[in-house]
């Protein structure tokens, strides 16, 4: 017998589903790795070009608006990726009241390292 | 009593150890070491920028750590699992928005990012040695 349901399967899905921040976790993941293609290459290439430069080549290289803004973009989205894609191995891998932790602490390293990049970044572009 | 506070082992299901490691497999877990290995170079990147913003000496003392020996072969493992994690990426982002997902696409897509990352990680180290060493 099919029972008819007069729910949407959308509501269903927001009202019961078992999913609950999974969907969001997972669609974040996706957004941030393709949001990251761009500054990743950007990177890469800098890297190729500058790794060899001396002090005050990189700073003026960093001072470079377009340069300094997608450090800063990169930092955001390296570690927000970071975050999320740390959060699924932990939780795999580590169980109990350890995980929780484990979860606690990379979430505040990742926050920590993103701030104290993007101040960097930030203090080379706008310093004197 | 002793029965009932000690943890019987309890049998696991077959576990990756007893699979014969193919490439779908492979690409998968290193996609996923990749990523934390990448964690773990974002720190570097952090320290270099911090070292950098605070002048030009721990800026040089971070620049001769890095072109050590030691420092160039994490390098060179940087590199590598930097393309294989963009590459992988963004067969994972094909595969999400559910094109080429037949067996044989997933293993021609699969050596292809293998054979790409190894090429791009070879062409990026040759580059730098040809615009960086001749500074």
């Amino acid at each position: 017998m099919r029972r008819f349901r007069i729910q949407t399967p959308l509501g269903r899905a927001v009202g019961l589903g078992s999913a609950k921040s999974g969907f969001g976790h997972w669609w974040t993941e996706r957004i941030t790795a393709a949001a990251l293609v761009l500054p990743a290459i950007w990177f890469a290439a800098s890297l190729i070009a500058h790794s060899g430069s001396d002090y005050d080549t990189f700073r003026r290289w960093l001072r470079e608006p377009i340069n300094t803004a997608l450090m800063v973009l990169l930092l955001v989205t390296l570690f927000w990726h970071a975050a999320l894609g740390l959060q699924v191995v932990i939780e795999d891998y580590v169980h109990s009241v350890a995980k929780i932790w484990a979860l606690i602490v990379m979430r505040f390293a990742c926050f920590a390292l993103a701030a104290v990049g993007i101040i960097a970044a930030l203090r080379i572009a706008l310093g004197a | 009593m002793e029965r009932m506070t000690t943890k019987r082992a309890r049998p696991l299901s077959p576990n990756i150890q007893i699979y014969r490691p193919q490439l779908t497999s492979v690409l998968s877990i290193a996609n996923r070491i990749t990523g934390v290995a990448l964690s773990v170079f974002a720190v570097v990147l952090v320290i270099w920028l911090a070292a950098a913003a605070s002048g030009p000496a721990a800026y040089s003392q971070l620049q001769t750590i890095i072109g050590s020996w030691p420092g160039q072969i994490l390098f060179l493992i940087a590199t590598f699992a930097f393309f294989l994690h963009l590459c992988g990426g963004i067969r994972h982002l094909v595969w999400d928005s559910v094109r080429a997902f037949e067996l044989k696409q997933i293993y021609a897509s699969g050596w292809a990012v293998v054979l790409l990352s190894a090429a791009l990680t070879v062409i990026s180290w040759l580059l730098n040695l040809l615009i960086a060493g001749h500074s």
